[in-house]
């Protein structure tokens, strides 16, 4: 018994909506982050059930960009949210109101 | 069979990411997202992708999570798990996520192209062979730019985590 192609696609919009509600809920920027993360999966998860589904490797290849792309951001983001925390002891997203955005 | 495995590892992929968003603690949050990665990875096994379910595990479980624990451990979380997280209290984040749930759902549903299942692949050995040349052959370019990328990023976080002088 083969999965459907729509099954996956349905999880993949149910991880989606999980983590865009954590991005826009949620007011702790380490959650937020992680929120990210699974949005990004979800993301994964649609590439490689395209590519299966149409027997192509390019799915598979660009989730492997998109993981790669993924680890950079994370630590790029980590070592903002290090820097911020150091000068401004707080971890609220409606703190951070430097740059006043 | 694999029908009742999809099922499985889909519905512990999305309880613990609901366990994400409404854990109090980051902590938790860190471990479900954890345990939800892991998840992901056994259904890119389903979706007879092996190597990609393997750098999933070594990238996210191994090098983002500890990263994020890390992180955990150098902030002072306490402050934070304070905060309640209540739903309902930001109305139109509330009912763009609704409208976006119902659109994309009734994409999918109501699409004919997506109703097919998969077809039988040649899995085995070769698979994994031609992924590979694929990969270095026609995406050479971008798969060195994504290592430059990952170099940059490396460098980046350093200069910003670093303390000032002064």
């Amino acid at each position: 018994m083969m999965v459907p192609l729509a099954w996956y696609l349905l999880l993949g919009v149910a991880l989606f909506v999980i983590g865009a509600a954590g991005v826009l809920l949620r007011r702790n920027i380490l959650v937020v982050l992680m929120s990210l993360e699974l949005m990004l999966n979800s993301v994964n998860i649609n590439f490689i059930a395209f590519g299966r589904q149409s027997n192509d490797f390019r799915g598979q290849i660009f989730a492997l960009f998109v993981i790669a792309i993924t680890a950079a951001e994370v630590a790029v983001a980590l070592g903002i949210l290090v820097a911020l925390v150091r000068n401004k002891p707080t971890l609220k997203v409606d703190d951070v109101t430097i740059m006043k955005g | 069979m694999d029908q009742g495995l999809f099922l499985l590892f889909a519905a512990v992929a999305v309880i613990t990411a609901l366990a994400v968003v409404v854990a109090r603690n980051p902590v938790h949050s860190a471990l479900a997202l954890m345990a939800c990665f892991l998840q992901v990875s056994a259904i890119f096994v389903l979706l007879a992708a092996p190597l990609l379910a393997v750098i999933q595990i070594f990238v996210y479980v191994g090098a983002i999570m500890v990263l994020f624990l890390f992180v955990i451990m150098m902030v002072d979380v306490r402050e934070a798990t304070l905060q309640r997280f209540l739903p309902g209290d930001n109305l139109p984040a509330m009912m763009l996520l609704a409208l976006l749930a119902v659109e994309m759902i009734a994409l999918i549903l109501w699409s004919n192209g997506f109703s097919g299942t998969e077809p039988a692949l040649a899995t085995g050995r070769d698979q994994i062979r031609r992924l590979a040349t694929t990969l270095f052959a026609d995406y050479l370019l971008p798969f060195e730019a994504a290592s430059v990328i990952l170099l940059v990023a490396l460098v980046g976080a350093i200069v910003l985590a670093r303390k000032e002088p002064g």
